[in-house]
């Protein structure tokens, strides 16, 4: 094989591993979104890319509606059937911690975290429409009392948000990075924090 | 790597790779066999334990998990609700083929450790991750009942 036979089969192997990686799980950045003028639209818009994130089973699982937290790709319901519990961790006698440890065990298949818990119910995105968990995100009432800013930094830097990234297992990954999704939010705050309608 | 371990009460000194499954070390090292292998994922809750008083399904944690944490297998319950509860197993002759019940003993134990008076609801849901093929479920439900009256008496 000639050696420019042998780069043109290189650089074809290596277009493809970066569309493959650049590919539906990527997250576009606050940039792509300069170009709409109107700020309140370009502010949705933001969300919208955010919302990737927001509404992928690793973040659903999570923020469950009702009792009983989610798992896997597909959102089924957890096994076994426990519950949140009086503090978001389990019940009396069966806490999250019986299973999760404070990383991803391999041995088993069990995901972990040193903060493994759901969220409260009021922060629930299950079933609800993008529009309405922005508008939930945006609410002291329901959002444990957070600012914006409060809202930035769990998105762009709490650990168990990030674990969404590094799901381990069969688990597939939230699209982005948590730092993609971080800017993501951060442009959405400083164009006045639209919300979709729906 | 050496891990320090204690499990009922005895301190042991763990040589080796510290991902290995809890249920290994205590099963296969300390040789305390009353702690079952049953899934291997964390489904059946036959492999239960406490660790500082909560349960702990010993085939999803590793061994490293533990280090300096009191575990205390089936082998080594010892407090008053443990006694309630083994007494209440006997007395309602809960076990049918008795593999997961090492398991079941463990989380209702440790449940009226904390509450002494249960619902069915706080049973259920403390015994969720327990799985009986014999389906004793019944049965466990009316022990742990047996046993709490036993702890109000």
């Amino acid at each position: 094989m000639s050696i420019s036979v042998k780069a043109r089969l290189i650089i074809i192997v290596l277009a493809g591993t970066a569309a493959s990686l650049a590919g539906a799980e990527d997250l576009r950045g606050p940039e792509t979104f300069w170009s709409i003028t109107n700020q309140s639209e370009r502010s949705r818009a933001l969300f919208v890319e955010a919302g990737r994130v927001l509404q992928h089973p690793r973040c659903l699982n999570c923020h469950p509606v009702g009792e009983r937290p989610t798992q896997g790709n597909d959102g089924h319901p957890h096994s076994p059937p426990v519950v949140r519990g009086p503090d978001d961790k389990g019940a009396i006698g069966s806490r999250c911690t019986a299973c999760h440890q404070s990383a991803n065990y391999e041995a088993s298949g069990v995901p972990g975290h040193p903060l493994w818990h759901v969220a409260p119910k009021s922060m629930a995105w299950q079933t609800k429409s993008l529009g309405q968990i922005c508008e939930q995100i945006k609410d002291p009432r329901r959002n444990g009392g957070k600012t914006l800013a409060a809202i930035h930094e769990h998105m762009a830097h709490d650990s168990l948000v990030g674990w969404g990234w590094m799901p381990g297992g069969n688990r597939d990954s939230a699209p982005g990075t948590q730092a993609q999704l971080g800017a993501l939010i951060a442009a959405w705050i400083e164009s006045g924090a639209a919300c979709p309608a729906s | 790597m050496s891990i320090t371990l204690n499990i009922n009460g005895t301190r042991r000194e763990f040589e080796g790779d510290p991902e290995t499954p809890l249920l290994w070390v205590i099963r296969e090292d300390v040789g305390l066999t009353g702690t079952k292998y049953g899934c291997g994922i964390a489904q059946c809750g036959a492999c239960t334990v406490h660790v500082d008083g909560q349960t702990l399904r010993s085939c999803s944690a590793p061994v490293s998990a533990v280090a300096n944490r009191q575990v205390t297998t089936i082998e080594g319950l010892s407090s008053r609700a443990a006694k309630a509860v083994q007494k209440a197993w006997v007395d309602l002759d809960v076990v049918q083929c008795g593999y997961c019940q090492s398991g079941q003993i463990m989380s209702a134990t440790a449940l009226l450790e904390k509450k002494p008076q249960p619902s069915d609801t706080d049973i259920d849901h403390a015994m969720a991750g327990n799985i009986c093929r014999c389906a004793t479920y019944q049965r466990i439900r009316a022990a742990i009942h047996a046993a709490s009256a036993q702890l109000a008496g």
